[in-house]
């Protein structure tokens, strides 16, 4: 078990610029994030698009906003838990215990929930039919990809990842790529590449269809597929796969007893906390009047919610309040040489 | 100002007057139309504001930009008449725009 001043949930820009706001007032924190890597939708969603409103950055992509901010907190050495989802978490002792995903444990007397609009989850067929091969011949990320060996593989999807997956896979199995429309999304090499195996009878691919359901007994056997005039046929199938991008889900968050309004959590604009003391909510999952999703906005909440933290994390001691270019202790803290 | 409706996947209707410059996507949020996620806010970076237009009004919306039709590839079940309701823009020439929400967004 994990021993900590505050565990923040969701490594995305608030909740990095609040680690940074912990550290320079002394405290300790773990980050825990879903995805596998760190800056949440600045990263997932739009790290090549420009962004113009950050105080005094005129013009910064998602990806580079995020190397900032991870530059930012370099002194303080704080750890990161990716692929993770914090799952439950239990009061013991004034304290919060926290468990994720893969069964890690933290207790902390402060949880900060920088959550955004949840977890970024696979979007995952909208057939029923293919729920019970999920995780086992229906899958949405590949990790073994020897398996497919031999195999006949339907992958849909018109990004990069369907694309990339049918190009590799067409070695050893037998691939059918299937999109809704004619035009791919992906980059032009990949495009003309699967256009490439397609002609040299590789890949077969079939567009303006989409899933109708998955058949089998037990076993994953076909998956029929639909056109857009309501034709439908079934193509043989020992592995569905499918690579529609991402979703958000607030998920366990719902369960933690803390009111929530419309998927956002109600908080003060003191500090940023519930209805629960010692948990905070920062950034677009946060909710107050007059709030704007704005990543100028989490930061400013980030800071309030680490010095309402500080009360719990360290009960017997006085805040004070410090400047970065004047105060000693924070210096140190920042590992700033005089 | 457009006078917009907005059917449920379940039926139910739901017309609403949108001032201009607001987007579909807004006129539903801000009048608590279920069905409408928008989870980014209106950046078409995700695809939960996901709606369809019926043919008639289809062909009278100003065209897709460039980046909707990737978003929409991961909306929940597309067709041909799908939209991100954050790219469309409400004018008095949309008065009467009718809108179908898919069954959800996620």
């Amino acid at each position: 078990m994990i021993n900590t001043d505050v565990v923040i949930i969701g490594a995305g820009p608030t909740g990095l610029f609040c680690a940074h706001q912990l550290g320079i007032i002394g405290l300790k924190c773990e980050i825990v994030d879903n995805l596998d890597k760190i800056g949440g939708q600045c990263i997932e969603l739009y790290p090549d698009k420009p962004i113009y409103d950050i105080p005094a950055i005129p013009e910064c992509t998602g990806e580079e906003l995020t190397n900032n901010l991870i530059e930012q907190i370099k002194p303080f050495n704080f750890n990161f838990h990716l692929s993770e989802r914090v799952q439950e978490i239990k009061n013991i002792d004034e304290k919060w215990f926290l468990k994720t995903t893969n069964g890690k444990e933290f207790l902390a007397p402060n949880i900060v929930i920088a959550a955004g609009v949840g977890s970024f989850e696979p979007r995952k067929f909208p057939t029923n039919s293919a729920d019970k091969f999920d995780g086992d011949t229906v899958l949405y990320s590949i990790k073994d990809k020897t398996i497919f060996k031999d195999k006949s593989v339907v992958i849909f999807g018109g990004g990069d990842s369907a694309l990339d997956w049918a190009i590799e896979l067409s070695k050893n199995s037998n691939v059918t790529l299937v999109h809704r429309r004619d035009e791919f999304r992906g980059a032009q090499a990949s495009v003309d590449k699967v256009k490439e195996l397609q002609e040299k009878n590789k890949i077969s691919v079939l567009t303006k269809c989409s899933i109708k359901e998955v058949k089998g007994n037990g076993k994953l056997e076909s998956v029929e597929i639909k056109d857009e005039e309501g034709n439908s046929k079934d193509i043989k199938a020992d592995y569905v796969l499918g690579f529609f991008g991402l979703i958000m889900q607030l998920g366990p968050i719902l369960e933690w007893g803390l009111n929530i309004d419309k998927k956002l959590i109600p908080v003060n604009t003191e500090n940023f906390e519930t209805n629960k003391k010692g948990i905070f909510a920062i950034g677009d999952i946060c909710s107050y009047p007059g709030k704007l999703k704005l990543i100028l906005s989490g930061f400013h909440e980030g800071a309030l919610a680490a010095r309402g933290c500080f009360k719990y994390a360290k009960p017997n001691e006085k805040y004070r309040f410090e400047f970065t270019t004047s105060s000693k202790t924070v210096k140190g803290r920042l590992g700033v040489k005089e | 100002m457009a006078k917009v409706t907005y059917i449920e996947h379940s039926g139910q209707k739901h017309e609403i007057e949108v001032a201009n410059g607001l987007t579909v996507m807004e006129g539903a949020v801000q009048n608590d139309i279920p069905g409408i996620d928008a989870d980014c806010g209106g950046g078409m970076a995700c695809a939960t504001c996901h709606v369809y237009v019926k043919d008639d009004w289809f062909s009278k919306l100003p065209e897709k930009e460039n980046g909707e039709d990737d978003m929409l590839d991961q909306a929940y079940q597309p067709n041909s008449s799908s939209r991100l309701s954050c790219q469309i823009i409400i004018s008095e020439d949309l008065n009467g725009l009718v809108v179908h929400l898919p069954e959800k967004q996620v």
